[in-house]
C-alpha cells in the first residue's frame, strides 16, 4: 500500500475558530500519518489546546473541518457543502478518538476499574464482564493493576493520569489526543506518565500530544509542530524544529522554555 | 532603645521549670475552656425550665394527648398525610428532573417552556393552586383526548377522575416540581464542567452521560436541598384540608371542632407526629448523603453508631489509664 491510498490518521483542513472577535485558530492545516507521534508546542494562548479539542469536536470550528482516517468529524459532505451531524453520530465518532485531559477528569464516584470499563459497556462494544477483563488488562499495562478497587481521589495525580490513559485506551481508539497530560502533576510524578505515553508511542498508536516537555518531545516525537497566534509557524522532525528552528518566533519560544 | 512596658526580650525571659529537652517530649495539654462549662449550665437550666413548664402547666392536658396520640382517627389522618406526601414527592421530583433537563437543554423551546412553568408555579400560592383544581371540574366538565380544536377520541368525565386525593396529589406535585426543578438544576450545575467533557470525549450516549455520570454526582448537592424541600412538602400537605381531604392536620382540626376542650392537646399530637416524620427523613438523609459521598471524600464520615462505639472505647481506655496511675 502506498501513502496515496492510505488516508491520513488525522487531517485538519483549513480550520478557523474564533470566540467573538478573538481568533483562536486562523487557518490551520495539519496531516498526521497513521502510527505517527506528533507533538504540538506553542506559547500559552497560542491555540494548541483548542486545536486538539477541535480534532475530537469538543469545539466546533467556524470554518473548515477535521477528518479521522478519511472520515469527516462532526460534519458530512452534502452536495459540495458541509452539514452538521446529529449529536448521536458525533458521540459514536468520538468513541474512536481517545482524549486525555490535563486535569484527568476521572469520574470520582466510580472505582478505577469502572472508570476504565464504563465506556466499552455504555457504547455497547463489550459485555460488562469482557469490559472489566479488558480494564484489568489495561490497568496492568499502566502499572496500576492493584488499584482497580480504589476511587480516583485516593490516588496520586500521576496514578490518576495513568488511569485516564487506560480509560482512553479501553475504546481501542485509532488516535489518542493528549492535552498537556503532565501539566497538573508534581514534578516527581511527571516521569511515570511520560513513560506510559512513550510505551504507547513505540507500540505504533497514532498520538497527538500538546505538551511543554521539550525533552520528551525530542525523544518520542516523529514530528514537532510549533503554533503561535492560531497559526502553524513551522513543523518537521524534532532535530530540525527544536535544534535548528527557522523562524524567529520558534527560536524565541524555545529560548524561554529550554 | 525604649521598650514598651511588659515586653520581654529573649535574653531576660524567665527560666523554665523544666529543661527544654524534657519539654519537647511532653504532650501538649489542651486549652481549658471554662466558658463552655458555664454555657452548658445555662442551657441546662433553660431546658429544665422549658420541660418543667410543659409538664406542670395543666393547659397542655397531657392525659388528653395520650388519649389522642394513637387514636385510629388520627392514624388514618397520618396515613393520608404520608400518602399525599409520598406521591407528591416522587411525582414532584420526577417533574423537577424533567423541567431541569428542559431548562438546561439546547432547545430554546424547551428552555422557555420550563422557565415559564417554574415562574408561574412559584408565583401562585399553593393554596390557590389547590382551590383552582378543586373547582376545575366546574370549569371543565369533561376532558377529552383528540385533535386540537377537532374531533375527540376519548372523553373523560372530570368529576370521576378528580377525587380529593387526586386533586391534592396533582396540586402538590405541580407546585413541588417547580421548586424541585431549581434544586435539580442547581445540582447539575454544581458538577464540574470537566466531567461533562470527559463523558462527551468518551462518546458515552447522552442518557448514560446524564444518569450514570452527571446525575449521581449532582445528587450530592441535590440531596440536602431536596430534603429541605421534602420537609416543606410534608408540612404543606396540611393545606389539603382545604380541598376536603382529612389528613393529620385536617383530622385534628375536625376533632378540635367536635371536642373544643381538646384543641391544645390535639395540636400537640400533630406537632409530635410532624416532628417524628421530619426526624425519620433526616436519618434517611444522613445515609443517602453518606452513600453519595463515595469517591468525593477520601474516607466516609462515620455513622452515629460507629461514632458512639469509638467514643465509648476511647472513654474505656482513658478509664483504664487513670486506674493504672
Amino acid at each position: 500500500m502506498t501513502t496515496e491510498t492510505t488516508p491520513a490518521a488525522v487531517e485538519v483542513h483549513d480550520v478557523h475558530k474564533w470566540y467573538g472577535t478573538h481568533r483562536v485558530l486562523d487557518g490551520v492545516n495539519l496531516t498526521v500519518r497513521p502510527g505517527e507521534v506528533t507533538v504540538i508546542l506553542g506559547p500559552s494562548g497560542s491555540g494548541k489546546s483548542t486545536l486538539l479539542r477541535v480534532v475530537n469536536h469538543l469545539e466546533k470550528p467556524e470554518i473548515g473541518h477535521v477528518s479521522i482516517n478519511g472520515e469527516p468529524i462532526g460534519v458530512r459532505r452534502h452536495g459540495g457543502r458541509l452539514r452538521e451531524l446529529s449529536e448521536r453520530t458525533i458521540l459514536t465518532q468520538r468513541s474512536r478518538i481517545g482524549f486525555v485531559f490535563q486535569n484527568f477528569n476521572l469520574f470520582p464516584h466510580l472505582t478505577v476499574l469502572d472508570n476504565v470499563a464504563a465506556a466499552p459497556v455504555a457504547t455497547r462494544k463489550l459485555t460488562r464482564a469482557a469490559a472489566q477483563e479488558l480494564a484489568r488488562e489495561l490497568l496492568g499495562r499502566v502499572g496500576l493493576a492493584d488499584k482497580a478497587g480504589a476511587y480516583p481521589r485516593q490516588l496520586s495525580g500521576g496514578q490518576q493520569q495513568r488511569v485516564a490513559i487506560a480509560r482512553a485506551l479501553a475504546l481501542r481508539p485509532g488516535v489518542i489526543l493528549f492535552d498537556e497530560p503532565t501539566s497538573a502533576l508534581d514534578p516527581e510524578l511527571v516521569g511515570e506518565v511520560l513513560a506510559v505515553i512513550k510505551d504507547l508511542a513505540t507500540s505504533g498508536t497514532t498520538l497527538v500530544i500538546v505538551t511543554h516537555e521539550i525533552g520528551f518531545a525530542r525523544e518520542v516525537a516523529d514530528r514537532v509542530v510549533f503554533i503561535d497566534e492560531g497559526k502553524i509557524v513551522e513543523q518537521g522532525p524534532p532535530s530540525e524544529v527544536l535544534d535548528t528552528p527557522q523562524h524567529e518566533r520558534t527560536r524565541d519560544f524555545l529560548s524561554k522554555v529550554l | 532603645m525604649s521598650e514598651p512596658p511588659g515586653a520581654v526580650t529573649l535574653a531576660e525571659a524567665p527560666a523554665l521549670d523544666t529543661p527544654p529537652e524534657k519539654l519537647a517530649a511532653q504532650r501538649v495539654q489542651p486549652l481549658r475552656r471554662p466558658g463552655r462549662w458555664i454555657a452548658t449550665a445555662v442551657v441546662l437550666v433553660l431546658v429544665a425550665q422549658f420541660v418543667h413548664g410543659l409538664v406542670s402547666n395543666p393547659f397542655y392536658q397531657w392525659d388528653r394527648f395520650g388519649y389522642w396520640f394513637l387514636r385510629p382517627v388520627i392514624l388514618d389522618g397520618l396515613l393520608i398525610t404520608l400518602e399525599v406526601a409520598a406521591y407528591s414527592a416522587v411525582l414532584g421530583l420526577a417533574g423537577g428532573i424533567l423541567l431541569a433537563l428542559a431548562r438546561l437543554s439546547r432547545s430554546p423551546v424547551l428552555r422557555a417552556v420550563s422557565w415559564t412553568y417554574v415562574w408561574a408555579l412559584r408565583s401562585i400560592p399553593l393554596i390557590v393552586v389547590l382551590l383552582f383544581l378543586y373547582n376545575f371540574s366546574a370549569l371543565y366538565q369533561t376532558l377529552s383526548l383528540g385533535v386540537p380544536f377537532g374531533p375527540a377520541f376519548f372523553t373523560f368525565d372530570e368529576s370521576r377522575l378528580a377525587t380529593d386525593m387526586a386533586i391534592a396529589v396533582v396540586g402538590l406535585s405541580l407546585n413541588e416540581a417547580a421548586y424541585a426543578a431549581e434544586v435539580v438544576r442547581g445540582g447539575i450545575l454544581s458538577v464540574d464542567q470537566g466531567q461533562h467533557e470527559a463523558a462527551a470525549a468518551l462518546g458515552l450516549p447522552r442518557g448514560y452521560q446524564f444518569w450514570k455520570i452527571v446525575f449521581p454526582q449532582a445528587l450530592r448537592s441535590i440531596t440536602p436541598n431536596y430534603v429541605n424541600q421534602l420537609i416543606g412538602l410534608i408540612k404543606s400537605t396540611s393545606l389539603v384540608f382545604y380541598v376536603s381531604l382529612l389528613d393529620l392536620f385536617g383530622t385534628a382540626q375536625t376533632m378540635g371542632a367536635t371536642y373544643p376542650g381538646d384543641i391544645v392537646p390535639l395540636l400537640l399530637v400533630v406537632t409530635v407526629w410532624y416532628l417524628i416524620l421530619t426526624s425519620v427523613v433526616s436519618v434517611v438523609q444522613f445515609y443517602v448523603e453518606r452513600y453519595y459521598a463515595r469517591g468525593a471524600t477520601r474516607s466516609l464520615p462515620p455513622t452515629p453508631l460507629q461514632q458512639l462505639r469509638r467514643s465509648l472505647s476511647e472513654f474505656r481506655q482513658r478509664l483504664r489509664k487513670e486506674a493504672a496511675v
